[in-house]
């Protein structure tokens, strides 16, 4: 056969088969809870008389004839001759490992292993004689105990061995018989097919081509949209417009092809759950929601592993086990959801277990223990800061190690790699009511929002996950703020120290095109790279943007500041900073984790009774402060680009329409005075994915300090008042606010 | 009868270069680059080539030879390798030509340095030799990355 084809052929199969067996196995799930039909049983043969077939077919005799084993055993089991046991699931599982195991091999070496699945066949076999629902014809039992000598000895090499299942073996011949008339009932079982005729496979690769092509082409459009703008011919600026919303459509239906439901991940959870609810002696049930939750494919690759682990720990270590359940006062079988949703542009994945949550009191032990924190430190650490303790390296709580813990990855890996996606995870946990991680993770990694810098005369981008906030200092500022520490640069953020690093000095760029002399204002990115913080200095501060992601040559790969390259909108190549790389390029983030987690958890408690807070002022009220917390973002707008919408004021932002409110008017002393101000200063409130812009005259600062409020008297808008930074000043009632201003907003909210 | 293979020539520093045609993408006039901090000298920087990322070697630098005069500007080769293309920097693009392998040699035993080991042939032309480059080994660069 030609080699070309052949390889083809095994591609298919694979692909094929490994789908198949992931179906089998849910199915056998299923059957299992007394879930499954006949129709559930006929999809099972079904999958393995498939593999059975394409596997003969190119010659794979070892594959072909373990499998018909199985289908033997399944065809009785189908035509009601054999009852469902235990111990037959079980069976049946350990044989879909098997084919897997084949499978892989044939994937990897292009052979079909030379594993010995004789006992387990021979256990097929001996099911077939248990407990028949009806007594079956001696015969076929006597046929088939005959066969495994024969048919399941492969020889020394993994060659394809069909010869012998014919000459050596001649009841076979008979054997087939069934088999046969199997065949026969096939179109009819075919009637309720779960392969959709309406989906074709595509490479991989060629999606990728294809996204790339996009990418140039929404470049290309940027630039024919700039140009056209000047232009006053009526056709040519249509024709942009059509361009313009063409490609914005394109773009977005590309990106939708390279989507994969996450369920497709999940695939492989049910049956990880049984085997270890079994192994450990629990009872969990698996529920799964919003598995068609549509994900970019390189995202569920990163994910696949972090979520395996997250799901091993729920089963091994969050839900106990019946006796303890029922001793709490529970239902002896555990609950484990897993929960994956779109919001705000993200992909959120929870796993939920209700089993008996995190002991605060023993993690801190065991971080006390490993000189984590300090035994001061600890007694005063609040329960997030607790939780949050279990991704550091090689911490463990659990009491003995199973040989379910300790296989595959750490906490501190399941961090990792999910920051490594520019994602994030959080553990919420109440004491004997259950754990809740949670995942935010990106919808895509190929295209991502980026800071856009320059230093020495180049541009840099770089990934807005790693970003923390921006600090300019001015020419007065700058000479005295960033000090000297043994020839380190550092400067006092907020009263912590933040190591800083010069961005043109680290690359040994050409210093003397920047402005870095004395006088000039200084900009700092507050960048996070492992959990520590530190301070880039650039010469300056450009935009953000989306980036597509392209990766360098194996020229570049071991320069490790850089994580990829990108195109600009003029064209040109920009390189993208790799935070992490270069943070330990700079040695500003060397020192063991441990000190800087104790550090943070020190500046952690002191910041406690401390708020953050931004400062602005609006209308005649000069001096104002929320909470930080409350604002998702700070905006400037064009005046040109805010819109009217019936007697409301709103700008286009993100996709959405956000409504404006003017602050000034729900103030006491309201003059019904729209600020004038171009641009326009928006601080953006978000709740449960709705959005408000409130509009304030100026932005002032953003401080930290303990507040003391003073409750006002009954004046609109206004909380009360304290002393920041020793001025009085007024803090804004947020949701007063909107509530008055736009009655719906919060009950719209929890609708949703 | 002897078999003919074609060659895509360019110039090096007056030495006279050939790559195979098959393994040559496109040439393309001099781009504007964006440079490597922390790259190794041999790499000029990377152009955009059509929405395509590739990595620029400058050829001067790669087989040791003196430096580029400042003012004159290198043409792309851009050379198809295992791991994409990518563009080698060579002073001036010669023709196409097509050569019988009869007038083929390996290179001679006092070939030195970096030139022994990229260069994977001579052609005996009349009036010059053309020498063929291994591109796969071209654009790898075993000094790897000089990080300080």
């Amino acid at each position: 056969m030609n080699d070309n084809l052949q390889q083809q052929l095994i591609k298919d199969l694979l692909i094929e088969s490994f789908e198949g067996l992931d179906i089998f196995d849910r199915e056998m799930l299923a059957l299992e809870k007394g879930e499954g039909n006949a129709e559930t049983l006929n999809n099972v043969f079904r999958i393995i008389h498939t593999i059975k077939g394409s596997s003969g077919c190119i010659g794979l005799g070892k594959i072909e004839s373990v499998t018909h084993v199985g289908e033997s055993l399944l065809s009785l089991l189908r035509d009601g001759k054999l009852a469902f046991g235990q111990e037959m699931i079980r069976a049946l599982l350990e044989y879909s490992d098997a084919l897997k195991a084949m499978l892989r091999s044939l994937e990897q070496t292009g052979t079909q292993g030379d594993a010995d699945y004789s006992t387990l066949l021979q256990k097929l076999q001996s099911l077939q004689n248990i407990a028949p629902a009806t007594p079956a014809p001696a015969a076929v039992f006597g046929l088939f105990e005959d066969e495994p000598v024969a048919v399941l000895q492969p020889g020394p090499s993994a060659e394809p061995a069909p010869k012998p299942v014919v000459s050596t073996v001649p009841v076979v011949e008979t054997a087939i018989v069934p088999e046969k008339a199997v065949v026969e009932k096939e179109p009819a079982a075919r009637s309720g097919t779960f392969i959709s005729d309406t989906a074709i496979r595509v490479d991989v690769g060629q999606l990728d081509k294809l996204m790339n092509l996009v990418g140039e082409l929404v470049l290309a459009r940027n630039q024919i949209v700039q140009f056209t703008a000047q232009s006053q011919e009526p056709t040519l600026l249509n024709a942009a417009q059509r361009i313009n919303t063409i490609t914005t459509e394109l773009q977005e239906n590309v990106m939708k092809t390279r989507m994969q439901p996450i369920g497709n991940v999940w695939a492989k959870f049910p049956r990880i759950v049984h085997d270890m609810a079994h192994d450990l002696g629990k009872k969990v049930e698996l529920v799964m929601e919003g598995k068609e939750t549509d994900l970019d494919r390189t995202i569920i690759e990163a994910i696949k592993d972090p979520l395996t682990h997250l799901i091993r720990n729920a089963v091994d270590h969050g839900i106990e086990t019946p006796a303890a359940r029922r001793a709490a006062g529970k239902p002896e079988q555990g609950t484990l959801t897993l929960r994956a949703f779109h919001e705000g542009g993200q992909v959120n994945i929870e796993i939920l277990d209700n089993g008996h949550g995190i002991d605060i009191a023993k993690v801190k032990e065991k971080a006390i223990q490993r000189s984590v924190v300090t035994p001061d430190q600890a007694a005063t650490m609040t329960d997030r800061e607790v939780f949050n303790l279990i991704f550091l390296p090689g911490f463990s709580t659990a009491e003995k190690v199973t040989n379910v813990s300790g296989r595959g990855v750490g906490m501190d890996v399941v961090k990792t790699n999910i920051e490594k996606i520019g994602g994030s995870v959080d553990v919420l946990s109440e004491a004997g009511q259950g754990t809740t991680l949670k995942i935010k993770i990106p919808l895509t990694l190929a295209i991502i929002p980026a800071l856009i810098v320059t230093s020495g005369g180049e541009r840099f981008a770089i990934p807005q996950v790693s970003l923390l906030e921006l600090v300019r200092l001015e020419a007065e500022q700058a000479r005295k703020g960033i000090e000297m520490l043994y020839g380190a640069p550092i400067y006092r953020l907020r009263g912590l120290l933040l190591p800083l690093a010069y961005l043109n000095r680290e690359l040994k760029l050409d210093v003397s095109a920047a402005g870095s002399t004395d006088g000039n204002p200084v900009n700092i990115v507050v960048l996070q790279a492992d959990g520590r913080q530190f301070g880039m200095v650039v010469d300056e501060i450009n935009d953000t943007e989306e980036i597509v992601v392209k990766p360098l040559g194996k020229q570049l790969k071991s320069i490790t500041c850089f994580a990829g390259a990108t195109i600009m909108g003029d064209g040109k190549v920009a390189l993208i900073l790799d935070v992490m790389g270069l943070a330990q390029h700079a040695n500003v983030v060397a020192e063991v984790r441990d000190r800087a987690v104790a550090g943070k958890t020190k500046a952690a408690e002191k910041v406690d009774e401390r708020q953050t807070l931004l400062l602005f002022n609006a209308g005649q009220n000069s001096r104002m402060a929320i909470p930080l917390s409350m604002v998702a973002r700070l905006e400037e707008f064009p005046r040109s680009q805010v819109e009217r919408s019936g007697n409301q004021e709103v700008v286009q932002y993100r996709g959405q329409i956000l409504p404006l409110i003017q602050i000034a008017n729900y103030l006491p002393n309201a003059t019904a005075t729209r600020s004038e101000a171009d641009p326009v200063q928006v601080v953006v409130y978000s709740e449960a994915g709705r959005s408000v812009g409130l509009v304030v005259s100026k932005i002032n600062d953003i401080v930290q300090e303990v507040l003391a409020v003073k409750r006002s008297t009954g004046r609109d808008g206004i909380l009360g008042s304290a002393v920041v930074q020793d001025k009085v000043t007024d803090l804004l009632d947020v949701i007063g606010i909107i509530r008055t201003a736009d009655p719906g907003f919060y009950d719209e909210t929890t609708k949703i | 009868m002897t078999n003919t293979k074609q060659f895509c020539t360019f110039f090096v520093n007056g030495l006279f270069f050939g790559i195979e045609v098959l393994k040559v993408q496109e040439v393309i006039r001099y781009q504007e680059m964006t440079r490597v901090p922390l790259a190794p000298a041999t790499i000029q920087g990377l152009i955009n080539l059509r929405g395509q990322i590739v990595t620029a070697i400058d050829l001067r630098r790669r087989l040791e030879l003196p430096p580029r005069e400042a003012d004159q500007l290198p043409m792309n080769v851009v050379v198809r390798s295992d791991d994409g293309a990518v563009s080698l920097l060579v002073d001036e693009i010669g023709d196409v030509v097509e050569i019988q392998d009869d007038i083929y040699e390996q290179p001679p035993e006092t070939l030195k340095g970096v030139a022994r080991e990229l260069v994977q042939g001579v052609y005996k032309l009349k009036e010059r030799l053309l020498l063929i480059l291994d591109t796969e080994r071209t654009v790898t660069l075993n000094t790897a990355v000089t990080r300080t």
